[in-house]
Parts: C-alpha cells; sequence; structure tokens
C-alpha cells in the first residue's frame, strides 16, 4: 500500500505503546483489556454459532438423522450456555462499555484498573471449567439447568458446566462494580449526571443488575452442587426440598440477565440515532431514567417463566402484571427514539442501519414478550418456537445489531483503521434478511405447537423449518463478512481519523487510536450531551 | 475525605457482643418456646449481621452513597423472599376440586 510509504512519524497511542505478548496479558489498560475481551467473546460466538448451525441443519428434516435425541440435547445446551455466559452477558459491556466508559467520561481508566485485568482473568477460567465440560460430553439439561433432572437425574457434566457459569458470574460482578464506582467518582470536571452520554447510563443500570442479580444464581448453582454431591435437600422432593425454588432463584438472576443483554445495546442505540440525526436524543432524561427503571423492574417479573410450573396462580397474576410493566420504559426508549430521527439530518452509514434494524427488530421481540406475559396465551406457547423466536429477537435481533452497529460506530476509534463502507453495509442488509427468515417462522412454528428442544418432528412443519435454516445460512455469512472486513481493515483500512462521523462526545475529542491514558489533556465538559445543535452553529459560522 | 478511625475498644465491645448472643442462640436454643424458638434464634441472627455490618464493616460512618448501597441489597434481599413467597404462600388456595377438577 502507497500509504505505508508516507506514513507521518508515529504517534504513541495504546496500541503501539508497548509490543509483546506480557504487554497484553498484564495490561491495566482498559482499553487493551477491552480488545482481550473482543477476541475472547468472539471466539465463543464461533462455537457457540457452529453449535447453532448444527442444530439447524438437523432441523432441515423432520427426522433426527444427524445427530442422535441425546447429542442434540448436548448441543443446543452448549448452543445456549456458551452465546448467553461466555458471549452476549460479556459482550457490549467488557468490550465496548470498558473501551468507551472511560474515554466518555474524561477518565484516564476504570477505577479499579487491576480487577478489570482480573475479571478478563476469571471470565477465561470460567470458560476454560465450560470448555472442559464440553470435551468430556458437553451437558443436556439446557442452559437453564432446572432441577430436579439437572440435580438427581442427568447424567452429564452439570456440575463442570454450572460451576463454569458460576465463575463467569464474579467476572461481570467485578465489570459491574466497576463501571458504577468509575461512573460515580470519575467523571470529568462538569460532567454531571444529566451530561452523561445515554450509553453511559445503561451502562449504570447493567452495572447495578450485575452486582445484585448475579450472586443470586451463583447461590442457586451451588445448591444444585450441594444437592448433587451432599444430597442436601434443596430441590428434590423426594429429600423434602422443591424443584419450582431452583426456578425461582435461577430466574430471579436470568431473567434480569437479559436486561444485562439489552440495556447496553439500547445504549449504543441511543448514540447511533444522535449520531447519524445530528440531534439531541428527544427527552434525554426519560431515555436516561428508563435504563435505571428496566433495571429496576426488571427484578419483578422473573416469575413470568414459571407460568406453567407449579407456581401459584395468584404469584402468576402479580408476575404478569409486574411484566407488563417493563413495557413502559422500553417503550420510551423507542418512541423518543422515533422522535430523535423526526427532522433530523439522517445519514445511512452502516451504524445507523443496524440501530434502525434494532429498533425494528426490538419492537418484534418487546411486543411478542408482552404476548408471553399474558397468562392465557403462555399456556398455549409455552415450551415452544414461540418463545424460541420471541427472545432471539431481543438477544440476537436486538442485542447483537446493537453490538454489531456499536462495534461498526466505534471501530475506527478502537483501531484507527475505516473498513470497506461497501462490504459492512451488504453485511448488514445480509444479517436484517437473514435474522427475519431465521426467526419469523419460528413464531408460526410455536403458534403451530412445535415444542422447543426436540431433534424431530411432524412433517407439516418442515417447510418452515428449512425456512428457517435457509435463513440460519444467510444469517451465518452475515456475521463472517464483518469478521474478515474488520481483521482486513486493520491492516489495510484507511486511517480514519479522529472523528470520522462527525459525532458529539468526548471519546470523538480524543485521537484514534487514543493515547494510553486517554487525553492529552484532562477535559472540561461545559455542554450537554449530544449537543449537535452548537456543532452545526459552529461549522455554519 | 476524613475517614473515621473506630477505636480498638469498639471492635472488642461488639467482638464481646457477638460472643454473647451467640452463648444466648445455644442457650435459647435448649428451652422449649414452640414457634418463639425460630423468632428468637433469626432475631439474634439479624442482630449479630447488623452489629458486623455496622462496625467491622465500617458502615456506620460511611458515606450516605454507602448506606444507600448496603440498604439496596437488602430491599433486593427482601424482594426475592418476599415474591417467592407470593407463590408459596398462595399455592394452597386454588382448589382444583370441583366442577373442573
Amino acid at each position: 500500500m502507497s500509504d505505508t510509504v508516507t506514513t507521518p512519524p508515529r504517534r504513541k497511542h495504546y496500541l503501539n505503546v508497548d509490543y509483546g505478548i506480557k504487554s497484553w496479558l498484564l495490561t491495566q489498560d482498559h482499553k487493551r483489556i477491552a480488545i482481550l475481551y473482543l477476541i475472547s467473546i468472539t471466539f465463543f460466538f464461533i462455537i457457540g454459532g457452529v453449535m447453532a448451525a448444527l442444530i439447524r441443519v438437523e432441523l432441515a428434516t423432520p427426522l433426527g438423522d444427524l445427530v442422535e435425541a441425546d447429542t442434540y440435547n448436548r448441543l443446543f445446551t452448549a448452543h445456549g450456555v456458551l452465546m448467553v455466559f461466555l458471549f452476549l452477558i460479556p459482550s457490549i459491556p467488557a468490550v465496548l462499555g470498558n473501551f468507551l466508559i472511560p474515554l466518555m467520561i474524561g477518565a484516564k481508566d476504570l477505577a479499579f484498573p487491576k480487577l478489570n485485568l482480573g475479571s478478563w482473568y476469571v471470565y477465561n477460567l470460567g470458560a476454560l471449567l465450560m470448555v472442559a465440560a464440553l470435551l468430556r460430553g458437553g451437558t443436556d439439561t439446557g442452559w437453564t439447568f432446572y432441577t430436579p433432572y439437572s440435580s438427581t437425574f442427568a447424567d452429564s457434566e452439570v456440575i463442570l458446566t454450572a460451576l463454569g457459569a458460576f465463575v463467569v458470574g464474579f467476572s461481570s460482578i467485578m465489570t459491574g462494580l466497576n463501571f458504577i464506582v468509575t461512573i460515580h467518582r470519575m467523571r470529568a470536571p462538569g460532567l454531571t449526571w444529566f451530561r452523561l452520554p445515554l450509553f453511559v447510563w445503561a451502562h449504570y443500570g447493567t452495572s447495578l443488575i450485575q452486582v445484585l442479580g448475579t450472586p443470586v444464581v451463583a447461590i442457586a448453582i451451588l445448591l444444585v452442587a450441594a444437592e448433587r454431591l451432599l444430597h442436601i435437600g434443596i430441590f428434590d422432593p423426594a429429600l423434602g426440598g422443591d424443584p419450582v425454588l431452583f426456578q425461582h432463584l435461577f430466574w430471579f438472576y436470568s431473567h434480569p440477565a437479559v436486561y444485562i443483554m439489552i440495556l447496553p445495546s439500547m445504549g449504543v442505540i441511543s448514540e447511533l440515532i444522535a449520531a447519524f440525526s445530528r440531534k439531541r436524543i428527544f427527552g434525554y432524561k426519560f431515555v436516561a431514567f428508563s435504563s435505571l427503571a428496566i433495571a429496576v423492574l426488571g427484578f419483578l417479573v422473573w416469575g413470568h417463566h414459571l407460568f406453567v410450573s407449579s407456581q401459584s396462580i395468584y404469584a402468576g397474576l402479580i408476575f404478569s402484571v409486574l411484566s407488563m410493566l417493563v413495557a413502559v420504559p422500553s417503550a420510551v426508549k423507542v418512541f423518543n427514539w422515533t422522535a430523535t430521527l423526526y427532522q433530523g439530518s439522517i445519514s445511512w452509514q452502516t451504524p445507523m442501519i443496524y440501530a434502525l434494524g434494532f429498533i425494528g427488530l426490538f419492537v418484534i421481540g418487546g411486543l411478542t414478550g408482552t404476548m408471553l406475559a399474558t397468562l392465557g396465551i403462555d399456556m398455549h406457547v409455552h415450551d415452544t418456537y414461540f418463545v424460541v423466536a420471541h427472545f432471539h429477537y431481543i438477544m440476537v435481533g436486538g442485542a447483537i445489531m446493537g453490538y454489531l452497529g456499536g462495534l461498526h460506530f466505534w471501530w475506527p476509534k478502537i483501531t484507527g483503521r475505516m473498513y470497506s463502507v461497501f462490504w459492512s453495509k451488504i453485511a448488514a442488509g445480509l444479517i436484517f434478511v437473514g435474522f427475519n427468515l431465521t426467526f419469523f417462522p419460528q413464531f408460526l412454528l410455536g403458534y403451530m405447537g412445535m415444542p422447543r428442544r426436540y431433534h424431530a418432528y411432524p412433517e407439516e412443519f418442515q417447510i418452515l423449518n428449512v425456512l428457517s435454516s435457509a435463513g440460519a445460512t444467510i444469517l451465518g455469512l452475515g456475521y463472517l463478512l464483518p469478521l474478515i472486513y474488520l481483521f482486513w481493515s486493520m491492516r489495510y483500512g484507511e486511517r480514519a481519523g479522529d472523528n470520522p462521523w462527525g459525532a458529539y462526545g468526548l471519546e470523538w475529542e480524543t485521537s484514534s487510536p487514543p493515547p494510553t491514558l486517554n487525553f492529552d489533556e484532562p477535559p472540561v465538559v461545559t455542554t450537554e450531551a449530544y449537543d449537535y445543535l452548537s456543532l452545526r452553529e459552529k461549522k455554519l459560522a | 475525605m476524613s475517614e473515621y478511625i473506630t477505636p480498638i475498644r469498639t471492635y472488642l465491645a461488639v467482638f464481646l457482643a457477638l460472643m454473647a448472643l451467640t452463648t444466648i442462640t445455644v442457650a435459647v436454643a435448649f428451652l422449649e418456646l414452640g414457634p418463639f424458638n425460630d423468632i428468637a434464634a433469626m432475631g439474634i441472627a439479624i442482630t449479630k449481621a447488623c452489629l458486623v455490618v455496622l462496625y467491622f464493616m465500617h458502615v456506620r460512618h460511611s458515606s450516605r452513597l454507602t448506606k444507600m448501597v448496603v440498604v439496596a441489597g437488602f430491599l433486593w434481599l427482601f424482594i426475592l423472599i418476599a415474591f417467592i413467597m407470593s407463590d408459596y404462600l398462595t399455592r394452597g388456595m386454588i382448589s382444583l376440586q370441583g366442577p373442573i377438577g
């Protein structure tokens, strides 16, 4: 490339300040730790994706002709466990949050850099346990580890996998704690709470869930281990326990965990919508508080996973009503993003395509969520593909669209290079189309009564299943493309400049890639967030 | 921020109180109080936990923000227990016998 000949004198930044494996493995720089996380979660996303591909190949025909029923159980369990614990939960917080929060608040690093690095090691330790379980034959309980099957009957690597989830949970707590303290204590002078980017608010809400919820699932997992190993009666009725207690303890964390996945994504979408509409987010304070409302209300709804267990119908009624309430702050966000678009100066850059895709898919995922929160409908579609479709619209259509949108938005900041705009738009389109083709038919299948977690099905379901598998192929291709062109861009991409999008925010005021201590001069904030109006006036002047 | 330094005397007093409460717990276990056995045991346990949190964990002289974090932790524990009990305590309230059962 010709630009390598005319490169200006090398500026020191976080990527070239030091070389060698040790400088990475012992780094305390939040930006480098974010890259370490990026590598780890991408690895597990690929493994989890291969599991999904095998599931979709199996389901292309009604007969169980690729894998046996037992292998299929282990496949979907591995897919769920890897994707939830090793990819989705750390995805945006540990990669984008880690990289951006100190930059966005004008700090040199997170409050506890060593704890941050420690969290990555703890994550990998947990991941190692899960991989060991996988290599020893895997687990067949589903990612939910329901008792009494998991505690009494399952003849697979339940304890090893659950222990992995237990350990990974601590890395999540460490990240959350670090963010809370950082956001409280390390904001630049002048950066009041209501001047914070909404990305930071969303991560604050997420961190609260991580700190308050994760210990409960850790305890639930320990209790399963205690019952399996020591035969202490907690969940097994024969020992005087109650199996539904496990579901309560599990979902007390795992339902809010869905908000650990989606809230940071919502934070990303707020940044993208503002940047590519050139407008301040409509109703900034409402959007900021809606993140906290989702975080708090998210803790009061877990019983909607237990409607057809032996949970009391009265408790079901309460959980049903409370579940509907979460729709309110979620809708506040969607309406406010839409209102921000109104009369905005919209540009169709790749991250914006992801943001708009997110809004559409999240609305479908959210509205089908309120359907599922309705007691009567849930009786009909519980444990069917309707549920599978619903949560993939939230976790894949919502969380991953936000993650990819954010990765494309801040990639020039992270690497200093620009990727191929053409290919990135093709990939975004493929992902949107492929995603809908994969998961929309599953709504229909579920409504028609196809249960989840079976490797064979009646013939009348084949057409929709083939459509779904075809969609998964397109989706897979859509995910493969960014992997290629983002890698390519690190070496061959054009130099991006400090603020290629003309976006507003402290992270765009420093150079790309940023120096190790983020800012050459400590920033002082004098304006509101997303003050695009003054940016435009400055340009005109 | 000036940090409050707890005198050793206070630590010793709290330690003695914890020991005394432990002794009382054991003693109460030998009395026949019916349902009050559980109430007494739980009451003493909560008192001991409060002493540990307030003095050994320095919450008593910490900032209001720290106190709020502590309260939030207990509030969340309360939510967990209260909502689970909303299930357990109302399960018997519906009978499947009758016209539909």
